[in-house]
């Protein structure tokens, strides 16, 4: 039997307690046609080196943790084979525009907290309760959010979008996506409670429509259209504000 | 979270879009085709004479110099946006320089136009 192919992997190191910041790492792996970069780093970890640190889960593109730039795109590992990048090297980064905790880890508190201000849950438009039985709806409702409904929050598209890069305040892509999807769902009535943070600068006017997320999402959300989808209602509620009564264009809404 | 005051602007943009993609075609054609192909076999169109005569009517010096106007404004805004996206940290200097400039070109089409009263 012939040697198996090797390709070269770099992959950005960092330990906070003895590095002073992140440094690349060489190694070779033997691979096959089938393998992910995700098991190039398994590879790594088991018969090379068991202090590299990345996050991963499911190995099929649904648990969303294995996010990492991978040769400078955002990519899930899993979802990428060591194949096209041969022989390599191909460079295994931590997402962009996120803190990184150790190695491939990154922090995402901060999308966390980004979460939780855009109510992505569903707000019964009527009061509900357990004996009403199941809250159905059909299947054209349906398809009216699901493809925003596919986010898997793996942050891709955080890493992806320069807007976020440079404002971090950004409520950014998924986010705003996953606003839009309760938004559009018939049987949600919190529409008020989110357009605070739609009209907010912080909200969609942060995105410049690069587009870049929506390249990146590899479950096809197309944040880039829930985002700018709701930008002429919120310049409609602004000039609307000039003249309702007893509210100031451009005050603080907490 | 502080409301954003960009819809103004947005719009502006957008109606210069819009207006640029319709007029824009029309324009090359007649001034880059009709115009001196019409030229070459003798017949004048757009003449300076015509077109002053057209422009001193207010409704139209008028709607032409808002019209102007928009797609400065979009052109403003469009590079305003590039320049952030490309990592400028454009600040108020180059929001004054780029809506400044849209704003001038928009008063000195109006003032053109009633300038041929």
């Amino acid at each position: 039997m012939s040697e198996p192919a090797k390709i070269t992997l770099e992959v950005q190191r960092y330990h906070p307690e003895q590095d002073s910041g992140p440094r690349w790492q060489r190694y070779t792996v033997p691979y096959t046609a089938e393998m992910s970069v995700l098991e190039g780093l398994q590879y790594i970890k088991d018969h090379l080196d068991g202090s590299l640190t990345f996050r991963w889960s499911c190995r099929m593109a649904i648990c969303g943790s294995c996010g990492c730039m991978i040769d400078g795109e955002p990519e899930l590992a899993c979802h990428v084979f060591l194949r096209d990048y041969a022989p390599g090297p191909v460079r295994v980064a931590a997402l962009d525009h996120f803190p990184i905790q150790r190695d491939l880890v990154i922090d995402h508190s901060d999308f966390l907290e980004k979460l939780e201000t855009v109510h992505s849950y569903l707000i019964p438009a009527e009061e509900r309760t357990p004996a009403d039985g199941t809250h159905r709806q059909t299947p054209q409702a349906m398809a009216d959010y699901y493809d925003y409904a596919q986010c898997i929050n793996c942050l891709l598209c955080y890493a992806a979008c320069p807007q976020y890069g440079w404002h971090p305040d950004f409520a950014g892509p998924a986010a705003l996506a996953l606003l839009q999807r309760y938004n559009l769902d018939d049987r949600d009535g919190g529409h008020r409670l989110r357009e605070r943070v739609i009209d907010a600068e912080q909200g969609v006017w942060g995105c410049t429509l690069v587009g870049y997320c929506s390249e990146v999402c590899p479950k096809g959300v197309d944040p880039a259209r829930a985002i700018n989808q709701n930008k002429a209602g919120s310049a409609a509620r602004y000039l609307l504000g000039w003249w309702r009564p007893g509210r100031r264009r451009g005050e603080d809404r907490e | 979270m502080k409301r954003s005051h960009e819809p103004p602007l947005w719009l502006l943009f957008g109606a210069g879009g819009l207006l640029a993609a319709l007029l824009g075609p029309a324009l090359i054609l007649l001034t880059g085709v009709v115009v001196p192909v019409a030229a070459e076999r003798g017949v004048e169109v757009l003449g300076y004479e015509a077109t002053r005569e057209l422009l001193a009517r207010p409704l139209v010096g008028v709607l032409l110099a808002l019209s102007l106007g928009v797609v400065l404004w979009h052109a403003a805004h469009r590079i305003y946006h590039t320049l952030r996206d490309l990592g400028m940290r454009a600040g108020q200097g180059v929001w004054w320089a780029c809506y400044g400039s849209a704003a001038i070109g928009t008063l000195v089409a109006i003032g053109a136009v009633i300038a041929l009263w």
